[in-house]
C-alpha cells in the first residue's frame, strides 16, 4: 500500500528550497491534497480540532509560564494574585488554559468513540490506534502535573493520592514515592519536578500526534461505512475538509467561548482557590471531570483478589482500564469495521458509552453504600465489554451484507429510490 | 444585501439581472472574489484580535506599572553629595550641585557640545541635577556618585566600560556615547521632596 506523491506546485525560491528540503511538498501532500472519503460526517471533526486545542494549549502555556512562579510559597499567588489580577488579559489567558485542558479531554473523547463505534482501530489502523492511546496517556499525566500547578488545596492532595498509588505497587512502591516526590510528601521538590514535566509532554504529544497522522494518511482514514474505499470515492483534503473542519472549529469555539467567558470556573473545584494546605485534607477529594470514570474503577476494588490487596487491585483496574485499549484491535474479532452493519455491538456500543457515563457519575460520588455496588457492577461490565463481549460477539454476530462502494449505498438502494 | 451582491455577478442569472443593470464591467470580479475577500479580512482581523492579548501580556504588568514611581527625600542631601535612588529599576543619579558645579555647567558654550542642550533645558532648579544613571553608549552605570570615584576630565561622570566623560550637568563631553545622559520626569512636591516618575 504504497502512497503516492505529487510534487508541490511551487517556483523560484520556493522551489528551490523544496528540492533541497522537500517540506513544501510534504505539507502540500499531507494537507493538500491527502484523498479523504467523502463521506465522512462531522464526527470525524474532532481529530482535527484536538490537533487545534493541543495548540492553543501550547500558545497559552507557554504564555503563563512567563509570569507564573514555581515555588511552594509563590505558585498559588503568582496564578490567583498576579496573572489573575496584574498581567494584561492574564485572566483571559489563564481560563483559556484552564477550561482548554477539559475541551481537549471532551474532544479527545468523543474522537475516541468515534473511532469505537466505526471500528477505526481495526487492521490496517492498529498502530495507528495504539499511538492515540499513548497520546491519551500522556494527556493524562500532563493534565494531572498541570492541575497541581496552581497549588490550591485541591491541587496538593490531588498530588499526594495520584502519587500514593505508586505505593501500592509491591516491595519498591514506598521508595518509588518517595522518589517521586523528591521528599517524604508533596513538597517544593515534586511542584518543580511537575512544573518542568509539564512543560515537556505537550511537546512529546505534538511529536505522537506527528506520527498519529503519518500513521493515518499511509493507511488512509476510515469512514462511516467503514469499507475500504477506491480512488473515485476520494476527495482531495484541501478544500472540502478544510473548509468543513473551519466550520466545525467555528462551533466548537462558541463552546469554548461560553466556558471561558460565561462559566469561567466551572470546571475548577471551590476548594482549589485555597492556597494548599497540609494539614487540611478536603473533606471529599475529587478529580476533574474527565478522570472520574477511572477514579471510580480505582475505588471499586474494595476486597482482596486472591494474593493481590484491593489497594494494588484498584491501581491495576485503573490502569487496566486504559491498557486494555492497546489491546483492542485484537480483542474485536469482528472482520466488520463500522457499527452501522454489525446490529449488536452497535447496542453493546451505547451500552458502553452510559457505562462510561455510570462511572463518571460514581467518581464524583462519596465513596458509600450503593455507589460502591454500582460502581463495582458498573467496573465489571467495562472489563466484560472489552475482554468477554467483543471476542465472542465477532464469532457469533451476523453483520449486515456490506456495500461494495459509496456508489451502491448512494444510488442503488435509498438514493435511486428518491432518484426516480 | 442580494441585490446588493448581484452587482459583481458576472453573468446574468434569471429575470434579476435584467431588472437591476449591473453598474460594472464584467472585469470587476465575481461574487465569489467579493466572498473570497470578505472571508479573508475576517480570519486577518480576528486572527490579529486573537493575537493580541497574548502580545499585549507581555508588556509590563499593572504590579510593575504600581511601581512606577519613586519619591526622594532631599533634606539630608549635603551640597556636593550625590545620591543614587532605583526608579523602574533603573539607578537615577540625585546631585546637589554646588555654586561651582552649576557655574561650570552653565559656562560652557552649548555648540561644542555632541548633544547641544543648556544647562537650564536640563534642570528644574538649578541645585537639583535628577539624571537616569546609564550611559547612552550601551547602558553601563557610570561612576562618580561617590567621593573618590573619578569624575572624568569635566568633573561630573565617567563610564568606566568605554571611557565616556560627562559633565556636571550630565551631558556627554568625551568617549563613544551618542546623547546627554536622559533626563527622568519628576516634580517637586515640596522643597525637600521630589517625586520621580
Amino acid at each position: 500500500m504504497q502512497r503516492e506523491f505529487v510534487e508541490a506546485p511551487v517556483r523560484g525560491v520556493l522551489k528551490w528550497i523544496d528540492q533541497r528540503l522537500p517540506v513544501i511538498t510534504w505539507a502540500y501532500n499531507e494537507l493538500v491534497v491527502y484523498p479523504a472519503p467523502r463521506n465522512l460526517n462531522y464526527w470525524w471533526n474532532f481529530g482535527s480540532l484536538a490537533g487545534i486545542m493541543l495548540t492553543i494549549q501550547i500558545v497559552t502555556g507557554i504564555v503563563l509560564v512567563m509570569h507564573y512562579t514555581p515555588h511552594v510559597n509563590m505558585a498559588f499567588d503568582s496564578v490567583e494574585g498576579y496573572i489573575m489580577r496584574d498581567v494584561n488579559w492574564g485572566w483571559l489567558i489563564r481560563y483559556l488554559h484552564a477550561n482548554g485542558a477539559s475541551m481537549f479531554f471532551a474532544l479527545v473523547y468523543i474522537h475516541i468513540f468515534r473511532g469505537l463505534y466505526y471500528g477505526s482501530y481495526k487492521a490496517p489502523r492498529e498502530l495507528l490506534w495504539m499511538i492515540g492511546v499513548v497520546i491519551l496517556i500522556l494527556m493524562m499525566a500532563t493534565a494531572f502535573m498541570g492541575y497541581v500547578l496552581p497549588w490550591g488545596n485541591m491541587s496538593y492532595w490531588a498530588a499526594t493520592v495520584i502519587t500514593n498509588l505508586f505505593s501500592a505497587i509491591p516491595l519498591v512502591g514506598d521508595t518509588l514515592v518517595t522518589w517521586l516526590w523528591g521528599g517524604f510528601t508533596v513538597d517544593n521538590p515534586t511542584l518543580q519536578r511537575f512544573f518542568s514535566l509539564h512543560y515537556l509532554l505537550p511537546f512529546v504529544i505534538f511529536a505522537l500526534v506527528f506520527l498519529h497522522i503519518l500513521a493515518l494518511h499511509q493507511v488512509g482514514s476510515n469512514n462511516p461505512l467503514g469499507i475500504d474505499l477506491s480512488k473515485k470515492d476520494k476527495i482531495p483534503f484541501h478544500p472540502y475538509y478544510t473548509i468543513k473542519d473551519l466550520f466545525g472549529l467555528g462551533v466548537f469555539l462558541l463552546v469554548y467561548g461560553y466556558f471561558v467567558f460565561y462559566a469561567p470556573t466551572a470546571f475548577i473545584e471551590p476548594v482549589n482557590f485555597e492556597p494548599a494546605d497540609p494539614l487540611k485534607t478536603p473533606p471529599h477529594i475529587v478529580p476533574e471531570w474527565y478522570f472520574l470514570p477511572f477514579y471510580a474503577i480505582l475505588r471499586a476494588i474494595t476486597f482482596d483478589i486472591f494474593f493481590i490487596p484491593a489497594k494494588l487491585g484498584g491501581v491495576i483496574a485503573m490502569f487496566g482500564a486504559i491498557f486494555v485499549l492497546f489491546l483492542l484491535p485484537w480483542l474485536d474479532t469482528s472482520p466488520v469495521r463500522s457499527a452501522r452493519f454489525r446490529p449488536i455491538y452497535k447496542q453493546f456500543f451505547w451500552i458502553l458509552v452510559l457505562d462510561v457515563l455510570v462511572l463518571g457519575y460514581i467518581g464524583g460520588q462519596p465513596p458509600e453504600g450503593w455507589y460502591v455496588t454500582i460502581g463495582q457492577i458498573a467496573t465489571a461490565y467495562y472489563f466484560l465489554h472489552f475482554l468477554v463481549i467483543l471476542p465472542i460477539l465477532g464469532k457469533i454476530e451476523r453483520p449486515l451484507p456490506l456495500p461494495k462502494s459509496l456508489d451502491e449505498p448512494v444510488l442503488g438502494t435509498a438514493g435511486a429510490q428518491a432518484a426516480k | 444585501m442580494m441585490r446588493a451582491l448581484g452587482m459583481w455577478e458576472q453573468q446574468p442569472k434569471g429575470g434579476m439581472m435584467t431588472a437591476t443593470p449591473s453598474h460594472g464591467d464584467a472585469d470587476r470580479g465575481t461574487r465569489r472574489d467579493f466572498l473570497e475577500l470578505v472571508s479573508w479580512s475576517t480570519l486577518a482581523v480576528g486572527t490579529a484580535v486573537a493575537l493580541w492579548p497574548f502580545i499585549d501580556s507581555l508588556n509590563p504588568s499593572k504590579e510593575v506599572l504600581a511601581l512606577a514611581s519613586t519619591e526622594v527625600d532631599l533634606e539630608p542631601i549635603e551640597v556636593g553629595q550625590r545620591v543614587t535612588v532605583m526608579w523602574r529599576g533603573k539607578p537615577v543619579f540625585v546631585a546637589h550641585r554646588s555654586q561651582e558645579e552649576i557655574e561650570a555647567a552653565r559656562a560652557t558654550p552649548v555648540d561644542e557640545l555632541r548633544d547641544p542642550e543648556p544647562d537650564e533645558q536640563r534642570v528644574q532648579r538649578p541645585e537639583w541635577l535628577i539624571v537616569i544613571g546609564i550611559c547612552t553608549h550601551l547602558g553601563c552605570v557610570p561612576v562618580g556618585q561617590r567621593s573618590g570615584e573619578p569624575r572624568g576630565d569635566w568633573g561630573g561622570w565617567f563610564c568606566p566600560c568605554h571611557g565616556s566623560h560627562y559633565d556636571t550637568a550630565g551631558r556627554i563631553r568625551k568617549g563613544p556615547a551618542p546623547r546627554n545622559l536622559d533626563l527622568p520626569p519628576y516634580t517637586f512636591v515640596t522643597d525637600t521632596l521630589v517625586r520621580i516618575g
